[in-house]
């Protein structure tokens, strides 16, 4: 059977691609650190020498839309293009070329709509910075084959906190049920507080640090049952118009599971929102 | 009402350069084209195979004639679709970092919790 050997959970600012490529005067002050702690962080993905990347993340009305809009689903495809124009235009991302792991994604599938999610899925999926943000930050040779798995975190209904919770247990137990020798890393990025669109976007920090020290308190010890107590669809406005985004963090502690603390935390304290870094390890650091 | 047609407005604007230099000159000119041309397009079905009943009401051909995004923000657009956009389309006039942006939350400082329902 595959090996769990890394559960990751990240934000994914889409603005460090342009931070950490940028010189002279164009260079942000808090660049320099913003990078060490990234590459701090991709390290805890080396060490685990994975062969394969479940990128959890969530479209940002890219090329999933309001006519026809899965709460999850999982690409099934031997290439991902990456990254859309408008992410070109407001974050300089460049166009990216990911092969696929299809048989993964088939499990994935078929054992997922039999243990009662009912996964869409996509045969031709253009990803956007939701999974390339974490690759350029965890993996920037982008060599690995990858699983991508949207969530709805976006555009209400919703699905509650407790479902994105309930499939990271399944996509835990899915991984580890494959049967295949390969070692396999799960990614997944969210927020913490954060504001898009309305009158707290863009401060000096995240729009409500208070909430990101519970999140990070609850993500860094495993407190899933505390983070349930907390945390609805209706909680979640408070935070932030765009902290639903959050829940793709609760579907990674699903991953992680109960109690399990991480083995690497580390946060950054930006303008506009935090950056939180969690990485842990199924099996022991770098098994 | 319809948020759901304001956001695909947004949206089908958005992904398209020249639409976004369009809107920016012609904002009045090119809501109303687009209402008449391309509202009631599926984007995923063929032209024939288009809807028939979508349409703006005035308050919303208002606020996009007249780039009014505070008014967006009220009627429940998308607050995603309506940043991304607008982001595009003035972020150019403005010589600070984030300028444009941190000018758009000003303008929404009125707003308070619960903020305009999104659900479509």
């Amino acid at each position: 059977m595959a090996e769990l050997v890394a559960v990751i959970a990240s934000t994914h600012h889409p603005f460090y691609y342009r931070a950490s490529t940028a010189a002279g005067e164009e260079r942000s002050p808090f660049a320099d650190e913003w990078v060490r702690k990234v590459e701090a962080f991709r390290a805890t993905l080396t060490k685990a020498r994975p062969d394969v990347l479940v990128m959890v993340g969530a479209d940002h009305f890219h090329q999933l839309w309001l006519d026809n809009m899965p709460q999850f689903l999982i690409g099934k495809a031997p290439f991902y293009d990456a990254n859309f124009h408008n992410e070109e235009r407001e974050f300089h991302l460049p166009k990216m070329l990911l092969t696929g792991q299809e048989d993964l994604s088939a499990h994935l599938l078929r054992e997922g709509l039999d243990a009662g999610f009912d996964l869409a899925f996509s045969n031709e999926l253009r990803i956007d910075h939701s999974i390339t943000c974490p690759i350029i930050t965890l993996r920037p040779e982008h060599d690995l084959p990858i699983v991508p798995v949207y969530t709805n975190i976006f555009a209400p209904p919703l699905p509650r906190p407790k479902r994105f919770v309930e499939l990271g247990r399944t996509i835990r137990q899915l991984v580890q049920s494959w049967p295949s020798g390969q070692r396999v890393a799960v990614i997944g990025t969210g927020h913490l507080s954060l504001e898009l669109g309305g009158p707290r976007q863009f401060g000096p920090h995240g729009p409500d640090p208070e909430f990101d020290h519970k999140a990070v308190e609850w993500i860094s010890t495993g407190d899933i049952e505390g983070c349930l107590a907390e945390v609805t669809l209706d909680s979640l406005h408070a935070p932030g118009n765009a902290t639903h985004g959050f829940m793709d963090f609760m579907l990674m502690m699903g991953v992680a599971g109960e109690g399990a603390k991480a083995d690497y935390v580390d946060t950054y304290d930006l303008y506009h929102t935090m950056e939180a870094f969690f990485t842990w390890y199924p099996n022991g650091a770098a098994a | 009402m319809s948020k759901y047609l304001l956001n695909k407005f947004l949206f089908t604007i958005d992904r398209d350069p020249q639409l976004v230099e369009r809107y920016r000159e012609d904002p009045s000119g090119t809501m109303a084209w687009w209402e008449a041309e391309q509202a009631n397009k599926i984007l995923n079905c063929i032209d024939g195979e288009a809807s028939t009943w979508l349409t703006f009401d005035d308050t919303e051909r208002s606020a996009l004639a007249t780039h009014d995004y505070p008014t967006l923000f009220a009627l429940g657009a998308h607050p995603f679709l309506t940043l991304t956009l607008f982001t595009a389309l003035f972020k150019r006039d403005h010589i600070e970092p984030l300028g444009f942006q941190r000018e758009y939350a000003q303008r929404l400082s009125h707003f308070a919790l619960p903020y305009p329902d999104i659900a479509t």
